[in-house]
């Protein structure tokens, strides 16, 4: 082949295999980007209907239910401004704990939200910045509030 | 006292290394015979220093000096000795330090056995990489300092992570940051072929086996990653596209590709500019890997190091050392080009094929990862990609890039004729076809179109792999390291394809509750829970169970999962049990007391899983071969000389 077919192939060859990746990509994205939704927005209603997101907070101290030698379980996750129903059945990861931060992957079912995963987190001085900021909005909503103006957001359900 | 002198000798490494970044380049444009020896006099220089250096902070760590900051926060008296000493790349500063000594002791080598290379030629090499070194031991000193002191210094420390204390983690760091430095090697040969004008065939031979070292660490470094993750997590996957592993993914892929991209540049003289920027490419995705893991940018398990000081700097870096070479390559690489043509029924054309493929796949890894990462900054909302998308995606470019290896291997340079090469062919695809069919059926009882296609892949690049070695053991002609070196890396892949395959299709798993006496089958094996019982290790406790597992009534063997609470930090970690076979692997890991005297367990069915990281160290070993070919080593000054200085025009 002379030079310029050559790069002209090579060229043609690598647009056409981007293109068709990009476009295969872009489709797959739209199943496969999981959003993470604040627990508060959970609770007035804005999250993606019949799609997997994920959610993430602080699992309520005394909050976990288990019926006895079953899989099946309960506990509520918060914001510190509102609380969500998770529901789980499975294997735990390690730092799973009472008070400690945690990530759920599942979707909404009535107000309860059915998680499909938990996530564990390696280390435990270490929370999925999504869940920090979370976390860090309200609490600050709170110390503005102690100084002056308006109280703290209420928790508002749909 | 020892922690000041580690600290001094890294002062006095980095002094080395910016004499040895500034005066071999400057001596190198001057034609300075005596400025361009200071490369190799500074390099060795910098590698003592930055030993000694290190040799401090891993005797700070064996003494179990709490006075220094990062040994408190990171070992602890009763550590066994073998971790306090992995500990000292548990972490961000220690595993920094390991960093430049690594790449110092590549540059050593390099310096080694560069004496045969033109000696502008080798004092730009070594100049580019004191200058990579001076921005790491600045980064180290700066940002990072391991020897800081703490005041009061605590009676005892916080203990290294209970994930890291384990052999396959303390070894798996220093062979991954073998690979990602060593690409440092090629870019560095890149670079100082851009600045001195003078790219030829040569410059291709020279930067060959230095890849090839590089890529085969890498290659070993994540498959023990992957390994590691699959026995000390917990759950049983091998791979979970977390940030952190694709951070050294994508090195890996476009490494792959410069390897066969270097091939053509060596022996046709093609793809001149294209291997530089692939060289480029390499080694900007190992820093672009580093900043992701130390800035603690991406949502990852592994972002230990949260500070952005840090990823401020290496940002920095990253930008300057990216932008400098692009600069350099766009000035340069149009005087490159090259008139040589070939058939479009080619090895090259074969070997395009694979670039194109290798580069499609490393992209749509670097879109996944950093994807969330563009649109948190573009204030859309946060979102996460999963493993399912990079599963998809990965797919796509590499489902053809097995087949067309197959191809590529038994293709001629310049022209293949069409027919022999059929001839060739036909079998192996008959048999991979046939196996590929049969297999899923025969031995995991169903049929399916994907798994038929994944199982016809693996054979047919296993059966194209051999068919080189069987004729040269038949006919007794050897090859060629070369070649033999070849086969075998393209073995590997086949092995490593039909462990994917077959482990995605026919992995079983389930989530149960236990107690002791009771047994759940899966599979054909049944898992009987015998005992559960208290154990103490040196500094945790565990509870175990004692798990036997029996097929068809027959015994197979017992296996003892645990859980483990870990005395100093609180943390609970599961240590799986794991019956191992060649073909199959038990696995059965305990989760959380959910009754008085019932746990819930994961059960596994791991058919051929094996095979992925088998696939991998052979993958490793071919390279191992092919870099021990003689004319790597015959490169003489005559023939340097000769060829070096003629452009090519072939």
């Amino acid at each position: 082949m002379k030079p310029r077919r050559q790069r002209m192939l090579a060229v043609g060859l690598a647009l056409a295999g981007v293109a068709i990746a990009a476009g295969l990509t872009l489709r797959a994205f739209q199943d496969n980007m999981m959003f993470f939704i604040e627990i508060s927005d959970v609770i007035a209603g804005e999250y993606p209907k019949e799609r997997n997101f994920r959610i993430g907070g602080l699992v309520v101290e005394g909050s976990v239910e288990r019926a006895e030698g079953s899989l099946d379980m309960a506990f509520l996750v918060t914001d510190t401004r509102c609380d969500l129903a998770v529901m789980y059945s499975g294997v735990l990861p390690d730092l799973f704990r009472e008070g400690q931060g945690v990530v759920a992957h599942g979707r909404m079912n009535d107000d309860v939200f059915v998680a499909d995963r938990i996530l564990a987190k390696h280390d435990e001085n270490y929370m999925a910045p999504e869940v920090a900021e979370s976390l860090a909005k309200h609490v600050q909503d709170e110390t503005t509030h102690l100084q002056e103006g308006p109280g703290p957001a209420e928790c508002v359900s749909q | 006292m020892i922690p000041e002198i580690g600290h001094f000798a890294l002062i006095l490494a980095l002094s080395l290394a910016l004499c040895q970044g500034v005066l071999p380049l400057i001596g190198a444009h001057r034609n300075d015979a005596a400025m361009m020896a200071v490369g190799r006099t500074a390099a060795n220089g910098q590698f003592f220093f930055v030993a000694f250096a290190f040799g401090c902070l891993v005797w700070a760590f064996v003494q179990s000096d709490f006075s220094v900051a990062y040994v408190a926060n990171h070992s602890q008296l009763s550590l066994p000795t073998v971790y306090k000493v992995s500990a000292v790349w548990g972490a961000h500063e220690g595993s920094l330090l390991m960093w430049v000594l690594i790449l110092s002791m590549w540059t050593v080598a390099v310096g080694h056995f560069s004496r045969n290379l033109p000696d502008s030629f080798a004092a730009r090499v070594l100049g580019v990489l004191g200058l990579l070194s001076t921005g790491f031991l600045l980064f180290t000193l700066l940002t990072s300092n391991p020897f800081e002191r703490l005041s009061p210094a605590p009676t005892d420390g916080g203990d290294l992570n209970p994930l890291l204390q384990d052999p396959g983690l303390a070894i798996h760091p220093p062979l991954l940051y073998a690979g990602y430095v060593g690409f440092s090697v090629a870019f560095a040969f890149a670079i100082a072929a851009m600045i001195s004008g003078n790219l030829d065939r040569n410059w291709a031979k020279w930067t060959r086996p230095w890849t090839t070292v590089a890529w085969l660490f890498l290659t070993v470094g994540i498959a023990l990653g992957s390994w590691w993750a699959y026995y000390e997590l917990g759950w049983g996957g091998w791979w979970f596209w977390d940030p952190v592993e694709n951070a050294s993914f994508m090195p890996w892929l476009i490494g792959t590709a410069l390897i066969h991209s270097l091939a053509v540049t060596e022996r046709r003289g093609l793809f001149k500019s294209w291997t530089l920027l692939l060289a480029i490419a390499a080694f900007s995705l190992s820093l672009l890997g580093t900043f992701l893991v130390r800035s603690g940018i991406l949502v990852s398990v592994h972002a230990f190091a949260t500070d952005p000081t840090r990823g401020f700097f290496i940002l920095t870096f990253l930008g300057i050392v990216i932008l400098s070479a692009l600069v350099l390559y766009a000035w340069r690489a149009p005087s490159m080009d090259s008139t040589a043509g070939f058939r479009p029924l080619s090895r090259e054309t074969f070997l395009l094929l694979n670039n194109v493929l290798l580069v499609i796949a490393a992209t749509l890894v670097f879109l996944g990862t950093l994807a969330p990462l563009v649109v948190e900054v573009l204030d859309a909302g946060k979102i996460s990609v999963g493993a399912p998308w990079f599963e998809v995606a990965f797919a796509i470019p590499m489902l053809p890039l097995v087949f067309l290896m197959g191809l590529g291997m038994h293709t001629a340079w310049r022209s293949q004729p069409a027919e022999p090469w059929i001839r060739m062919l036909r079998l192996p695809a008959i048999v991979a076809v046939v196996v590929g069919i049969l297999i899923p059926g025969l031995f995991y009882g169903r049929f399916g179109l994907l798994v038929s296609i994944g199982v016809i892949a693996a054979i047919w690049v296993v059966a194209t792999s051999l068919i080189q070695p069987i004729r040269s053991w038949r006919s007794g002609v050897r090859l060629t390291p070369a070649v033999l070196g070849m086969s075998i890396a393209h073995l590997g892949v086949g092995l490593f394809v039909l462990g994917v395959t077959t482990v995605s299709a026919f992995s079983i798993e389930t989530d149960r509750a236990l107690r002791p006496g009771e047994s759940i089958e899966i599979g054909d094996y049944r898992y009987e829970m015998r005992e559960l019982r208290d154990v103490d290790g040196p500094n945790y406790f565990a509870r175990e169970a004692i798990v036997e597992i029996r097929r068809g009534g027959e015994f197979v063997g017992e296996v003892r999962p645990q859980k483990r609470q870990y005395l100093v930090q609180k943390s609970w970690m599961t240590e799986a049990g794991i019956n191992v076979g060649w073909n199959r692997d038990l696995f059965v890991a305990l989760g959380d007391q959910i009754g008085s005297d019932v746990w819930s367990v994961r059960v596994q069915y791991k058919p051929m899983i094996r095979f992925i990281w088998l696939g991998a160290l052979v993958m490793a070993l071919g390279g191992l071969i092919a870099v021990s070919d003689r004319r790597y080593r015959v490169a003489s000054r005559v023939e340097d000389r000769v060829k070096g200085t003629v452009p090519e025009t072939a």
